[in-house]
């Protein structure tokens, strides 16, 4: 057997070494982005959450306007840890809607007394059916959708205040 | 000493942002009735990937939306839709990173390829072997 031959293992074993090293100082995201980023709202209707507030459904999200949809829940940590933000982006005009997964009415009034409601709406999402449906894959997520209903971008995970003018660019960018 | 008991504490005490306030869905742990749609959903449960516990089928994993999507598998079963639509609604959402079935698409060619390669590249080196030995 050749020289050359030889040294192919030894190739090999070197191309696979980088490679494991490259994925251990580089480790792959674990988010799963929405497929449905570019594309319509899906068709869904959600009962409210509160009765004090309207539910949510997709003709809510093609008036013309840019909004953001916000997926969060009373039991999920991050999601008390953005409501800062969502205050101050409603504060700035933001129109904000919201889809509450699996939570109760209580859980829920406690929550936004704690952390503030910058929501026109809320729609209880008990079987995780509508998030499944967006694609949405955890809770906080945050969808910008345009004024036809078209969603334009996917937040995962909570917001924090650095999103602030990306978000506010985004919403002026989709008008 | 007081690592080890840090240490157990950690290990019997509720895992921070694991569970919702409502029960599991009603489809979430519970079969079908008819045992042929049942089957059918199984195979499919255990074909697609959880989205909470990546790495485990959703008819493994114990995450909540995992169970919300067994709830959405088996309802959608039990209506008379078939497992690839199914599949294929949620690779619409979610891409063929949900799917555990290998799909034809382009990135996953060599993958296909590289067994025919490999078994061509043993052909190669088994002939000259043989012609080695022939020569002695």
């Amino acid at each position: 057997m050749s020289r050359g031959l030889r040294l192919i293992p030894i190739v090999l074993f070197a191309v696979l070494v980088i490679g494991l090293a490259w994925r251990l100082i580089r480790p792959p995201s674990p988010a799963v982005p929405s497929q449905m980023v570019e594309r319509p709202v899906p068709q869904f209707e959600l009962p409210p959450a509160l009765p004090t507030k309207r539910g949510l459904k997709s003709a809510d999200l093609a008036t013309g306007s840019p909004k953001l949809v916000n997926i969060f829940a009373s039991w999920c940590v991050p999601c008390a840890g953005e409501a800062p933000v969502l205050k101050e982006l409603k504060a700035r005009g933001v129109t904000i809607e919201a889809i509450d997964v699996r939570d109760t009415r209580d859980a829920i009034t406690a929550f936004l007394a704690q952390y503030g409601d910058p929501y026109d709406a809320i729609g209880s999402d008990a079987r995780s059916n509508v998030q499944i449906d967006l694609g949405s894959s955890g809770v906080p997520e945050t969808f910008v959708v345009d004024g036809h209903g078209i969603i334009r971008r996917q937040y995962i995970g909570p917001l924090s205040p650095s999103n602030i003018p990306d978000v506010l660019h985004q919403l002026a960018q989709v008008k | 000493m007081r690592a080890t008991i840090g240490i157990a504490l950690l290990l019997v005490s509720a895992p921070l942002l694991a569970d919702s306030n409502l029960p599991p869905s009603y489809w979430a742990n519970r079969q079908l009735p008819n045992p042929q749609a049942e089957a059918k959903a199984q195979t499919l449960m255990s074909e697609l990937r959880c989205l909470v516990c990546q790495g485990q089928s959703i008819a493994d994993s114990d995450a909540e939306l995992a169970g919300d999507m067994r709830d959405l598998v088996r309802r959608r079963i039990a209506a008379g839709e078939k497992p690839s639509s199914i599949r294929k609604w949620l690779i619409e959402r979610y891409g063929t990173w949900i799917s555990y079935k290998p799909t034809g698409e382009p990135a996953a060619w060599p993958l296909w390829l590289a067994p025919v390669a490999l078994l061509i590249v043993g052909a190669w080196l088994l002939r000259s072997r043989i012609r080695l030995k022939g020569r002695n």
